[in-house]
Parts: structure tokens; C-alpha cells; sequence
């Protein structure tokens, strides 16, 4: 067989393979949605998970959040003031902050935080035999381990976004009007003019929502589907973390291009 | 056939494996299985790392499909049940897997209680008396707070195996209950295996390759290699048995009827070929 | 950690995340200013609306009073038609005249209310009668050029 041929089947079976895997993922997907009877009847399984997803995800948010605020004060005002246009600032960080790098940036970080420790978690479950475990004692592990922590994550990542949108907001008023010296009246009232809270702030939280379903579909279903070995559950994480960090941003991609095309 | 066999199986054996051929892809791991489970008694399957043991306990519960033949539970066969039917069939199934498989982010206790909270509506105080019962049987009461990673190898084993007990049963089946334990924990494990089988009135699959830990508390023992049954018999026809197979595993034996090599294609032809990716337990 | 420190620890979690719309809603959004109080739609045809947007702000004497709601074109006319939501608490005389302002000289366009002294109110769905379109910042800069240049002349 000659290279190209090589090369061409090589090809061939990647495609398939990647196709095979989007269809499993789909129709796990599916199955999980269809098995969350258990996860939303005994919600404090999914609140269980929302601890381990969600708060334990807060310091990393919340201090990411604040430094990306202030950083976007310090840019945002060394290239407005050339316009003479400062007051701007506010406008700025805010739409810059709640219709993209809130909901974008807190899922990057969701998942590398909670994604890849979902998708650990369940690999170690898988290789450990305790999902088989829990099938030998007839407790669907789709319902009993996977819907919960989807559920968890879906939940989390709007909550995860608001929050790192508002200290980003109240960073950028740190740096540009404690520290700069920005006019506060002008500052506030100019955000307040122009972001919109349907237009900006809900396309945000819809933003964070799909972001919310993609990462922890992406992280469940590399746990689940990982090779029960210490080295397919190393290699499952990472994937988690970039097959979600360009998914959110494609996704990104797409939705922005919908929501905002007539502005 | 020996005799004593034939006549505790009369009846209605609890599970009955007929001509069972299982396969992955093409590579075939089990063929032409018979296996008799009786009621009351604890049965062992033996046999070298590797000769489908597992997957033979994975048959019977329903986690894996034959490719042909069947396995019957209780009368039922377990390929030709829906997922509910499967289900309401494993309740009344224990497993012990190999290492445990406790659940890692629950306490002993919660493992115990997993079973009875999903499947039974049993206020919380009869389910904690309940979870202290089956934990002293193992006699673990005393460690119900602690966590499986506080444990060792042999009280995991133990937890296990009261979670396995936990709906009582009619059918438990041990996967190596005896690997990588001292002879302490080894002996105790034998030892639970016999009492609990026979308190709870159950049935017992012990699948193992410890021959002189199984030889002391089974009734009858199948050996299988290469996925065939290629001796059976009760522990004393075992221990006197002159078949060179069964004569070099319960002996340890180096050499024998059993070959070095992992039946193969030649090398050649094996290092041109594509690796196929395993079929999936799941689906 | 027991149950019931995780379910404090989630409420904990939730709350926050609800102050942080609430903030995001509030503090930095619009969400407490006019536009989410009833409205009546009014039309208005103009000439030329320049950069005029949905969504832009209604005033009059300066106050957000409305909304613009839908621009389409209409083809018998070929006029701009342009529907403003107006706040249900207002209401203006017939004679009101619509012009569409920029405000600052690059800001953003909106459309003026400038009310006159009819003493009949306009109801929803009705036309208003008088308009004056966007003011194009070229026209205005060529206008200028020429009138100087035609004054020049006539020197």
C-alpha cells in the first residue's frame, strides 16, 4: 500500500470515528434528558453536585472575574481617552463583560475547574467498576451518577457568568473611577444608557445557558466513555477540556452572530 | 456425571447456562458453556486469568448478551428481558466485584444503605438498623462512619460484600473475592461466603482461581479454560482428580496442558493489522 | 460534609448569582428606566431616516418617552414607515412633529418629539402628521460647500 492510500484510509477512519463519537454523544445526550426523573425527583443529588460544580468554582470566578474587570479598565481607558471619550469606560467593560467575556471566560474556566473533575470523577467510577456496581444493582448509573452532575453544571454555569460579569463591571469601576479618576455619575449613567437588558444582559445569560449544556455534556460524556485505566481517564479530562473550551467558542461564534446581527 | 450433582439439581435449578457462545467482535471468548447453578449450594468457577470467568458472571447479569445460547435465571432468560425486567431481576442479584467497587464519595454506611434507599421506601431508622445488621454480619459494625478510602483491602472486601447482601438475595456471585488479600482477610472472606449463603438461604458463584480457599467452602466446581469447561466436579473429585489440566492448576504446576502462549495468528500477519476498537460493554 | 451544609452552601451560591443579575439588571442594564411600562403604538413616515435603529430612544424636551418599534420601507410612498411604542402615561397633540436629532454630532439618532397646541390627543395607531427626516451629515457639509461657493459668486 502505498502512502497516499495510507494516508487516505487513515483519513477515513478518523472521520468515521469522530462521527461514530458524535453520534454516541448525541444519543447518550438523549438518554441522560430521559433519565433525569431521579436527578429532579431527589433534587438533592443534583444540589449535591451543584456544590462540588458550582461553589467550589466561585473563588476561581470571582477573583478571574475581578482582574478581568480591571484589566479592561486599564485598556479601555488608555485607548478611549485618546478620543477624548473616557466616560465611555463604563460602557465598555459592561458590554464587553455581559455579552461576551462574562459568559465566554467563565465557561473557559468552568471547564478546566469543574469539567475535567466531572469527567475524572466518572472515569475513575467507570474504572473502579462502581458504575458497574450500581448497573449490577439495578440502578441506572445514566440516572443515579451522569443526570445529576449534567444538571449541576447546566444550573451552575449562568449563576457562574452573572457572577463573573458583576465583579468584572465593579473592577472596571475600581481601576477607572477610584483609580483613574473617570467620573463616577458618567461612568454609571452611561452603562445604564447604553446596555440594554434584554438585548445584552439576557443574550448573556443564554449564552452562559448553551455554554452551561455543551461543557457539561462534553465532561459527562468523556467520563463515562473514557478507557478504564488510569491512563484513558488522563486522557479523557484533557479531552473535556479541549473539545469544551472549542465549543464554547465556536458556539460563541454562533450565537453572537444570531443575536446581535440586527444591531 | 457424578452422582451427587445429579441429584441436587432434580428440581428447578436457580440457574441453568446452556450451550453459551459469547464473542467479541470475532475473538471468541466463551464456547459451548453448560452450567448448572442448584439452589442453596455455592458453586465455584475456576480457571486461569484471562478464560472468561468474568465475563461468564457478567452473562448472567444481564450486562453482557450471548452471541448464542442463554442463560436462565430463576427460569427466566436473561437476554430475552427488557431493561425493566432486567432490573427487577437484579435486585434480587448480588455482586462482589473484584476489588470492592464501593462507592468512593459515600461512607460505609451510605454504601450499605444504597440499595435499600433506591429501591425501597423503608423509613430512614429501619434502614439504619438494617445497614448495622448486615455490617455485623460482616462484623464491620463498628467502622459504618468511616470512608472506603480509610479501609483496607480485606474490610473493603467485607463492606462490599454487605452491600451485596443488603436485599438479601437469591443469588450472589463473587468476582475473585479472594484477589490480593492476607491470609487473614482471605480466610474470613471464605468464611462469611459459606455462613451468608447458607443464612440467607441464597446461591453463590464464586469465580476464582484460589484453589485451596475455594476447595474448602464450594460444593461443586466447574473449570474452565480457553472459554470451554474442561473438568467439574465436587472439591474432593477435584482434589483427586488425575486429568492433567486439573492436575497441574490445583497443583501449580509450571508446565502442563496449559500453554504459555495466548492462543494467536502468526506474528507476521498480526503486527499488518489495524487495531479494532472493543465492543462497548454498553452497548 | 452533611446534607444540610451543602443545601446552605448552594442557597448561598444561588442567592449570589441572583444578586448578581439583580446587579447586572439594575446598576449596569436599564432594567428600572421607562421602557418596560405599557405603550401605544404611534407612525410616522419619513423621507429619509438616516441611521435611525429599532430599539432607539423616543424623547421629547429631552426625556425618554417611547421606543422605536419597527422600521420598514413603504413601497407606495417610498417613504420610510417607522412605528414608535410611546409610553401609555403620555399623551401628545396631534400636531405633534416628529423629527429624527442625533445626539452629540456622531451619537446616535433618535426621534424628537416637538409638541404643538392642538387641543385633540393622537390615540394608538394614528399617523402623525408632520415630519422632518434625519438630518445627513454629507448633505449638510455639501449644502454648505455650495451655498458658499454660489455666495462667493455673487459677490
Amino acid at each position: 500500500m502505498n502512502t497516499a492510500q495510507k494516508l487516505l484510509r487513515q483519513l477515513g477512519h478518523q472521520v468515521t470515528e469522530r462521527l461514530w463519537r458524535l453520534g454516541f454523544a448525541s444519543r447518550f445526550l438523549l438518554m441522560t434528558v430521559l433519565y433525569s426523573g431521579t436527578a429532579l425527583r431527589r433534587f438533592h443529588l443534583t444540589i449535591r453536585e451543584i456544590y462540588f460544580t458550582g461553589v467550589l468554582s466561585l473563588i476561581i470566578i470571582l477573583v478571574s472575574g475581578m482582574f478581568v474587570g480591571m484589566v479592561l479598565g486599564l485598556q479601555g481607558y488608555d485607548t478611549l481617552q485618546r478620543y477624548g471619550s473616557s466616560e465611555a469606560l463604563g460602557v465598555l467593560v459592561a458590554l464587553s463583560l455581559v455579552r461576551e467575556l462574562g459568559p465566554v471566560v467563565a465557561a473557559l474556566l468552568f471547564a478546566s475547574r469543574a469539567g475535567s473533575a466531572i469527567t475524572a470523577e466518572i472515569g475513575l467510577m467507570k474504572a473502579t467498576e462502581q458504575l458497574s456496581a450500581m448497573e449490577m444493582m439495578a440502578v441506572s448509573p445514566i440516572a443515579r451518577v451522569v443526570a445529576p452532575r449534567f444538571w449541576a453544571g447546566v444550573i451552575s454555569m449562568p449563576i457562574l457568568a452573572a457572577l463573573f460579569s458583576a465583579m468584572g463591571v465593579l473592577g472596571g469601576y475600581l481601576v477607572g473611577v477610584q483609580l483613574i479618576g473617570v467620573d463616577e455619575g458618567a461612568f454609571w449613567s452611561q452603562m445604564q444608557a447604553a446596555v440594554d437588558f434584554r438585548e445584552d444582559i439576557m443574550n448573556g445569560v443564554i449564552k452562559s445557558f448553551v455554554f452551561g449544556v455543551l461543557v457539561s455534556w462534553i465532561a459527562v460524556f468523556e467520563g463515562y466513555d473514557a478507557d478504564p485505566t488510569a491512563e484513558g481517564v488522563s486522557r479523557a479530562t484533557t479531552r473535556t477540556v479541549v473539545t469544551s473550551s472549542l465549543a464554547i467558542l465556536a458556539a460563541d461564534f454562533v450565537l453572537t452572530a444570531f443575536m446581535f446581527r440586527g444591531i | 456425571m457424578p452422582s451427587l450433582i445429579a441429584t441436587s439439581v432434580s428440581a428447578d435449578p436457580l440457574v441453568q447456562i446452556s450451550d453459551l457462545n459469547f464473542a467479541y467482535d470475532s475473538r471468541s471468548i466463551l464456547s459451548g458453556i453448560n452450567i448448572t447453578i442448584p439452589r442453596g449450594k455455592v458453586v465455584a468457577i475456576m480457571g486461569p486469568s484471562g478464560c472468561g470467568k468474568t465475563t461468564t458472571l457478567r452473562l448472567i447479569g444481564g450486562q453482557l448478551r450471548p452471541t448464542s445460547g442463554e442463560v436462565r435465571v430463576a427460569g427466566q432468560v436473561v437476554h430475552e428481558c427488557d431493561d425493566d425486567g432486567l432490573y427487577l431481576m437484579r435486585r434480587r442479584m448480588g455482586m462482589l466485584f473484584q476489588f470492592g467497587a464501593l462507592f468512593t464519595d459515600m461512607s460505609v454506611f451510605d454504601n450499605v444503605a444504597f440499595q435499600m434507599r433506591e429501591h425501597t421506601n423503608l423509613p430512614e431508622e429501619l434502614i439504619h438498623d438494617l445497614v448495622l445488621m448486615k455490617l455485623h454480619a460482616v462484623g464491620l459494625r463498628g467502622a459504618h462512619k468511616l470512608m472506603p478510602a480509610e479501609l483496607s483491602g480485606g474490610m473493603a472486601r467485607r463492606v462490599a460484600l454487605a452491600r451485596a447482601i443488603a436485599l438479601d438475595p437469591m443469588l450472589i456471585m463473587y468476582d475473585e473475592p479472594f484477589a490480593g488479600l492476607d491470609p487473614i482477610s482471605l480466610s474470613i472472606i471464605g468464611e462469611l461466603i459459606r455462613t451468608l449463603n447458607d443464612a440467607l438461604g441464597a446461591s453463590s458463584i464464586v469465580v476464582t482461581h484460589d484453589v485451596h480457599e475455594s476447595l474448602k467452602i464450594v460444593d461443586y466446581i466447574y473449570f474452565v479454560s480457553e472459554g470451554k469447561i474442561v473438568a467439574e466436579g465436587t472439591a474432593e473429585e477435584i482434589k483427586e482428580s488425575q486429568a492433567p489440566y486439573v492436575h497441574q492448576f490445583v497443583w501449580g504446576e509450571a508446565d502442563g496442558p496449559v500453554p504459555f502462549q495466548y492462543p494467536a495468528r502468526p506474528y507476521g500477519e498480526e503486527m499488518m493489522e489495524q487495531p479494532s476498537k472493543p465492543r462497548r460493554w454498553w452497548s | 460534609m452533611n446534607r444540610a451544609a451543602i443545601d446552605l452552601w448552594v442557597g448561598l451560591f444561588v442567592a449570589l448569582g441572583l444578586a448578581a443579575l439583580l446587579f447586572l439588571g439594575l446598576k449596569v442594564g436599564n432594567l428600572s428606566s421607562t421602557d418596560v411600562g405599557e405603550t401605544y403604538a404611534l407612525q410616522a413616515r419619513f423621507d429619509n431616516i438616516g441611521g435611525l435603529k429599532v430599539r432607539a430612544p423616543v424623547k421629547s424636551a429631552g426625556v425618554v418617552v417611547g421606543r422605536v418599534g419597527e422600521i420598514r420601507f413603504d413601497a407606495e410612498s417610498y417613504m420610510a414607515l417607522v412605528s414608535l411604542n410611546v409610553d401609555k402615561r403620555y399623551q401628545f397633540p396631534r400636531d405633534t412633529f416628529a423629527t429624527i436629532n442625533t445626539s452629540g454630532l456622531l451619537g446616535e439618532q433618535y426621534v424628537g418629539f416637538e409638541v404643538g397646541g392642538d387641543p385633540d390627543m393622537l390615540k394608538a395607531g394614528d399617523t402623525l402628521k408632520k415630519t422632518q427626516s434625519a438630518v445627513v451629515l454629507e448633505k449638510l457639509i455639501s449644502q454648505f460647500m455650495f451655498d458658499k461657493a454660489s455666495g462667493d459668486e455673487g459677490k
